[in-house]
């Protein structure tokens, strides 16, 4: 591909997608790389400000939210680690199949990212429901049942879950929506080698959503196993 | 006037609301920030108005306490925060860099519409429902105790944020990709890298406010336990939250005003800046050192006393920046040949004020005299002498300079001179007094107050209507030159920058071909050959 | 790798599946650490795991290992000013009650 770099400036001169204030589809792409990168660095420093919460209460109370830790099943935070993960991978592989030009592939790997998407959210709506059943919600009016000992700042703790795991829920949402347009982009035949900087920046925002929740996972799952075997 | 130009490539109204055309988003938001400093400014009215006379009575405290709120909110988010980035430097950021836009053209338009969207969502929200905070959201009474709109008010603001994101995202991409051939950073004009700076705290800091919104509307909405001490939660720290983005927000305010002063004093005293990389690096430091400093905004809030002493020191060394520019534009002006014209008097305005602004600031940074004027007039006259004799002055100082670059025509001289020095001695009386007020110990968001600062507050309110006088003739002198000022040409300063080397006003593409740079910035007094465009 | 190329930089297959299987590796490994008690360590070792795994989602299925200087700089800027919030932050909370008033 590189060898071609430079060839590809005069023979896509009047590119579709190129718009009319840049040089070449190569000065697009990366303004819209860079762009996507500033934008991640706002989710970093937009999820950073609820861990920054997270940190100072568990400082705090240690032992409450260990103990509130506990109670949260891991199995199916694990799963949905992997779910993630491979999600992750089929996302790589779907913008690989873009860097090579192999629309049937794009489709079928980004379809598989959804559907994993799709799946980690199920999982996180029976969580929800678990912590519903076993009175674990801190707020909405629900009875919050916990240990006499830990009762306030647990709450502390399911909120700070709450927030942090429905925020990334939430993110998940808008990677399945921005997932469907590339899905559209791509059978439109709109992606092709020499142009595929959407399916790239989409692919940045979904393993950027992988890695906030390679972090949620220990810090909200594991944190008082060792001392609590509850869960 | 040029035949073809940004303006009449198309006048249809669809034509202005879907353009993606940086000049006509850049008119849009000058529209909408206009508008919104009449609201804020009428609330300011009215507070003046309540503070003639000793007791509340023109306004119920419930009243006040909205009408306050307002004020802050609707300046602080919807007029200072994309005062000058939003609107001259949507206007003059592709033309100084020598390009036909912004890298994200939609994605600039999309700016505009969340800007507009969020901000009347939140002057709805506040005129339906009140709003009884201020304008900082402070828990736990934002959270369990006030029963005003707090959780509308606070979603326009979230909304909004979006907005100040996107547009430094858009203005870092540019700046980095978009630059004409030759334009090397260090040949960059001074108003870009501020712009820079600013973009880069919208980008990092934003965010942060954007979470804590979450919070307390989590908090708020659910009953969740985040900073309700009831549940163990901790109120100080949402003001860590709070002021780690709107601390650094005033320099979102205050730094481009700092790179319109810049250019325009380079462009009167028509000479080369004095100690550009300084200043231009000056920029960058304001811009990461105003992150470490937020604690000096709960010098009495219950931070530990060790952390307020870190904070009391960090926040002396962003001085260091900000003194570095105040002396090079002074050094620049030493011995230039200054042309005294309207955007000349404001920028002057804007070096006494906010160097008291500046200053004052240090007496608050210092501990032990925080304590004695916290939550006085005296912290509201030093963030005013920042903010208006600072932002606002230097956004005055801007448009009267690129007035002719963006319309084509001159405004009636004299009447700017004349406006110029209005706003600066109605700023003065509004102002000064309330720092004498404060030091003696009048506090601030009360609508009585004791007899004895009645003299500063009849002086203050006078002030505040030579003030609006002040205000009010550019928007007229302003208005009227649309159709009735001289034809301007392309360069009536005769100065030196890209901008200047394309007609006024310029074509949707801004340039006819496409510039080449071989020179350095502000290179006065002969523009080396190879200028003219 | 230059700027002009690296755009264009095609990452193996291979290195696709084996980052992936590192990384099933690693939460399999903070699960097994976050049962066994190792008191202090515990949390050292489980963020030292998720920062390894961030670091090679980030490094190759983001293809930063392959991208310019001004990316790395986009993602450790950001790390930086996440650090000044948590460590200014933890600076007060961590001197409560040294001193008071009085």
């Amino acid at each position: 591909m590189s060898n071609g770099a430079a060839v590809a400036h005069d023979a896509h001169a009047h590119h579709p997608a190129l718009a009319h204030h840049f040089e070449s589809l190569d000065a697009q792409k990366e303004a819209s790389v860079l762009g996507m990168w500033l934008f991640l660095v706002t989710e970093i420093l937009f999820f950073g400000g609820a861990l920054t919460a997270y940190m100072i209460y568990r400082t705090w109370y240690p032992d409450a939210f260990a103990v509130a830790s506990s109670e949260i099943a891991i199995l199916p935070g694990a799963i949905n680690t992997a779910v993630l993960i491979l999600s992750s991978l089929t996302m790589a592989l779907a913008v690989h199949a873009a860097q090579t030009g192999e629309r049937g592939k794009i489709l079928v790997f980004i379809a598989i990212t959804m559907v994993l998407g799709a799946a980690f959210l199920g999982i996180k709506a029976y969580e929800y429901h678990e912590k519903y059943v076993e009175g674990h919600i801190p707020g909405l009016g629900l009875p919050f049942r916990f240990e006499e000992e830990y009762y306030r700042p647990a709450q502390i703790f399911f909120s700070i879950y709450f927030v942090l795991t429905g925020l990334h829920a939430l993110h998940m949402i808008i990677g399945l929506g921005i997932m469907t347009w590339m899905l559209v982009l791509t059978r439109k035949g709109v992606i092709t080698p020499e142009y595929y900087a959407p399916i790239e920046i989409s692919g940045l925002y979904w393993h950027f959503v992988d890695i906030v929740w390679i972090f949620l996972f220990p810090l909200l799952y594991l944190i008082g196993r060792h001392v609590h075997h509850v869960g | 006037m040029p035949t073809n130009t940004y303006l009449n490539a198309a006048t249809t109204l669809k034509s202005w609301l879907l353009t993606r055309d940086h000049k006509r988003i850049a008119l849009m938001y000058i529209a909408g920030i206009t508008f919104f400093f009449g609201i804020g400014g009428f609330f300011a009215a009215l507070i003046r108005l309540e503070l003639v006379t000793p007791a509340g009575d023109l306004l119920t405290d419930e009243t006040y306490n909205k009408v306050f709120t307002m004020h802050g909110v609707m300046m602080v988010f919807f007029v200072l925060i994309p005062l000058i980035p939003a609107s001259l430097g949507n206007f003059l950021l592709p033309l100084m860099l020598g390009t036909k836009d912004v890298a994200f053209p939609k994605l600039n338009l999309l700016s505009f519409y969340v800007y507009l969207f969020g901000s009347l969502f939140t002057l709805y929200a506040i005129v339906a429902g009140g709003l009884d905070t201020g304008w900082t959201f402070y828990t736990p009474f934002s959270t369990v105790a006030s029963t005003s709109a707090v959780v509308p008010a606070a979603l326009g603001i979230f909304i909004n944020g979006f907005s100040s994101i996107l547009t430094g995202l858009n203005f870092m991409v540019t700046i980095h990709k978009m630059r004409a051939p030759g334009l090397t950073w260090f040949r960059l004009p001074l108003f870009v890298w501020a712009l820079y700076a600013t973009s880069l705290i919208q980008v990092l800091g934003t965010p942060v406010v954007a979470i804590t919104i979450v919070l307390v509307a989590a908090e708020r909405i659910f009953g969740f336990g985040l900073f309700n001490p009831a549940v163990g939660g901790d109120p100080v720290l949402f003001q860590h939250l709070f002021w780690f983005y709107s601390h650094p927000a005033v320099y979102i305010m205050i730094l481009p005003a700092m790179g319109v002063v810049s250019e325009v004093i380079a462009g009167m005293a028509r000479k080369q800046i004095f100690g550009y990389s300084f200043v231009a690096f000056s920029s960058l430091g304001i811009a990461i050192v105003g992150f470490l400093v937020w604690g000096h905004h709960m010098f009495v809030a219950g931070q530990s006393i060790y952390s307020a002493l870190v904070f009391s020191v960090l926040t002396f060394i962003v001085a260091i920046p900000s003194a570095v520019k105040v002396f090079n534009w002074t050094a620049t002006m030493y011995k230039g040949s200054i042309s005294w014209q309207t955007p000349m008097i404001y920028v002057a305005g804007f070096i006494g004020l906010f160097a008291i602004g500046g200053l004052t600031g240090l007496f608050l940074a210092a501990m032990g005299l925080d304590i004695h004027v916290t939550d006085t007039y005296f912290i509201v006259a030093h963030f005013h002498y920042v903010m208006v004799g600072g932002a606002i002055m230097g956004y005055m100082a801007g448009i009267h300079y690129w007035w002719p670059k963006i319309t084509g025509r001159m405004y009636n001289e004299f009447l700017g001179k004349v406006s110029a020095a209005i706003v600066f001695i109605g700023f003065n009386l509004t102002f000064f007094p309330q720092f004498i007020a404060g030091y003696a110990g009048m506090p601030r968001r009360y609508h009585a107050y004791a007899d004895a600062y009645q003299v500063w507050n009849v002086l203050s309110s006078a002030g505040a209507s030579i003030l609006a006088v002040g205000f009010t003739m550019p928007l007229l002198y302003l208005a009227w030159s649309l159709k009735n000022g001289e034809i301007a040409g392309d360069n009536p300063w005769g100065a030196v920058g890209l901008e200047w080397n394309t007609t006024s006003p310029p074509p949707t593409e801004n340039f006819h071909t496409q510039p080449i740079v071989t020179w350095d910035a502000y290179e006065y007094p002969t523009p080396v050959e190879g200028h003219v465009v | 790798m230059s700027d002009n190329h690296n755009q264009h930089h095609i990452v193996p297959l291979s290195t696709y599946y084996t980052i992936f299987l590192a990384l099933m590796v690693g939460t399999a490994l903070t699960w097994w650490v976050a049962t066994i008690d190792l008191g202090a360590m515990n949390n050292v070792i489980m963020l030292t795991i998720a920062v390894t795994k961030a670091t090679l989602v980030v490094l190759f299925f983001m293809h930063v290992k392959y991208s310019s200087k001004l990316i790395w700089l986009a993602v450790g800027g950001s790390i930086f000013f996440l650090l000044i919030l948590i460590v200014l932050t933890l600076n007060d909370y961590m001197a409560r009650g040294w001193y008071t008033f009085g």
